[in-house]
């Protein structure tokens, strides 16, 4: 019963961020939203993992893995923000 | 020994990816240069060993990674060599490149090629987004804040798309408990969260692919990149998410392929070819052109893939070259692209404008461009003797064996809306060539990489037999 709700509760965190994706304006709103989108995939991977006791490892695996990649995604893309921002600041002038 | 040169496919590119960041500035174009000829002397190697499924580190699934080189396998790592060793050089020639391109390019190549490799959900989702993060800081190399807006862009869609594709594939491993791509595709039954992580997967990697409506970002970012990036994403990072796709539809959800499921894929693909046909037809630059076309292209790629699928699913037609169709004709796009940016790239450097009404007379002055970028065009378009006429052949033949009529009609309409917006293009060279001009100066040999680039296109038609009758 409790992984259902579990696995509901990431699904609805996976739309609120492609809620989010669609109605944010500013790049740094849209990156949050993917990432509390990714948050919603990782809990449902989790969910799976903790399904029958003991927990399996492999989805644990995968999360941490994934954190990695997001990790980095996420930086690549605050680094283009800052960038786009000194460079409009630099048009402006 | 075959297990150590198949992971030195992917680990040499990214070794020498990361060690260009700290090598001497005046050297870096040496060091990438080679690394890349070598990796492309790899790719090709890798096409002529036997197929086979590697267990790396002897750690068994599910915890390990399987690595499998079959046909598909095979023949999209020896695209992505030949295509990338000739772009390599063509990057070599071009002084105005950063010296971290070839990092990142490194880094790309070895993303593909573990890409093509992988045979689990998982490992493919991290190669995928490896590729990504690589593909954007490409873009991204171009200064200005245009393109670092249009890089942006990409890494939304991309990460978006990304995300899909991983909620899928915890879908899967929640319902299967496995991510081997064999193995689930023994395992694979029509039920609600197989069918949810279809449709999650498949939209993810058709973002990714920008397969009509989730295209946007495509004609912004390739059209902004430097010229080699440009011929890289358009010819092969966009085929890496295709093949994705590829394995999807005709391996892992196999039983849920089903002929109507195909017909999304052909009406979206239908859309993707008049749209971008009709925007390159429209736009006043050459490099959005060239890029428009990439949208009507993979529409092409994916409408083949939808009439694979169908022919799949209807047991009674004899499903002969069903994926070897599929791999000609991303190889055609390949060769194709790649020389139609090449060389409007130099066109567009010589005239330094990429308004199509100020280039008229750089292309009147660059012959071997011109050569290659209607060689390109008439590969894309299908007409008889190139490689692209084998590949429209078979998409034409399926059809008609599938009384698929409508994707008939749509895929020689494709074709006369690629030598309308081409002719746009030799138009000018041939006719409206404008005033004479100062030209900036470029190497002539910028100019013989694209059209080796296109004859390869043209000539691959004469190798045909080869390929055809050999797998």
């Amino acid at each position: 019963m409790s992984g259902l709700i579990y696995s509901l509760c990431a699904l609805g965190l996976v739309m609120i961020g492609l809620y989010g994706l669609a109605r944010a304006h500013h790049g740094l709103q849209q990156l949050l939203a993917i990432n509390v989108m990714s948050a919603g995939v990782f809990m449902l991977l989790l969910t799976m993992a903790a399904r029958h006791p003991p927990a399996d490892a492999v989805p644990q695996a995968l999360v941490l893995t994934g954190i990695v990649v997001a990790i980095s995604a996420l930086a690549l893309g605050l680094a283009l923000l800052r960038r786009l921002a000194a460079e409009e600041a630099e048009s402006h002038d | 020994m075959t297990e150590w040169g198949l992971a030195l496919l992917v680990v040499w590119p990214l070794l020498w990816g990361a060690l260009t960041m700290v090598v001497p500035a005046r050297q870096v174009t040496v060091a990438g240069g080679l690394a890349a000829l070598v990796t492309a002397g790899l790719g090709v190697w890798a096409v002529t060993l036997s197929p086979q499924f590697l267990v790396l580190g002897n750690w068994s699934t599910p915890l390990g990674l399987g690595w499998r080189l079959d046909g598909m396998a095979q023949s999209l790592i020896g695209v992505t060599a030949v295509v990338g060793g000739l772009v390599s050089v063509y990057a070599w020639l071009d002084k105005g490149l950063p010296p971290t391109f070839w990092g990142l390019w490194l880094g790309a190549w070895g993303a593909m090629n573990a890409l093509f490799l992988t045979a689990d959900v998982f490992h493919f989702y991290v190669t995928l987004e490896l590729l990504s993060v690589a593909s954007v800081a490409m873009v991204a190399l171009t200064p200005g804040a245009g393109a670092t807006r249009a890089a942006f862009r990409y890494l939304l869609v991309s990460l978006t798309g990304s995300m899909l594709f991983l909620l899928g594939v915890a879908l899967l491993y929640g319902r299967y408990g496995v991510l081997d791509m064999t193995l689930l595709a023994a395992q694979m039954t029509p039920d609600w969260p197989s069918m949810l992580a279809f449709a999650l997967m498949t939209v993810g990697l058709l973002a990714k692919t920008a397969v009509f409506p989730l295209h946007g970002w495509l004609p912004q970012a390739h059209a902004k990149a430097l010229t080699a990036v440009s011929a890289i994403l358009s010819a092969l990072v966009i085929k890496a998410a295709f093949y994705g796709l590829m394995r999807l539809w005709l391996e892992v959800f196999g039983p849920l392929a089903t002929v109507s499921a195909s017909w999304v894929l052909g009406l979206l693909a239908s859309a993707a070819i008049f749209w971008g046909g009709y925007q390159a037809l429209k736009t006043a630059r050459l490099k959005r052109l060239v890029a428009w076309s990439t949208v009507a292209q993979v529409g092409m790629l994916v409408l083949a893939l939808a009439l694979v699928v169908q022919a799949k699913a209807i047991s009674s037609v004899p499903s002969v070259h069903l994926w070897q169709g599929l791999v000609w004709l991303i190889a055609v796009h390949a060769l194709a692209k790649a020389a139609w940016f090449l060389a409007a790239g130099t066109v567009q450097k010589r005239a330094d404008s990429d308004y199509l009404a100020q280039i008229g007379f750089a292309l009147h002055r660059s012959p071997i461009s011109v050569v290659a970028m209607a060689l390109a065009v008439i590969s894309l378009a299908g007409l008889p003797f190139t490689m692209g006429f084998l590949g429209k052949w078979w998409l034409l033949s399926l059809a008609w064996e599938l009384q698929a009529w409508a994707w008939l009609l749509v895929s020689l309409l494709g074709s006369l809306l690629t030598m309308a917006y081409g002719w746009r293009l030799l138009n000018l060279s041939l006719v409206n060539r404008g005033l004479p001009q100062a030209l900036k100066p470029v190497s002539v040999a910028r100019d013989w990489v694209a059209l080796c680039l296109a004859l390869l296109g043209v000539m691959g038609g004469f190798g045909g037999h080869w390929f055809w009758e050999g797998v």
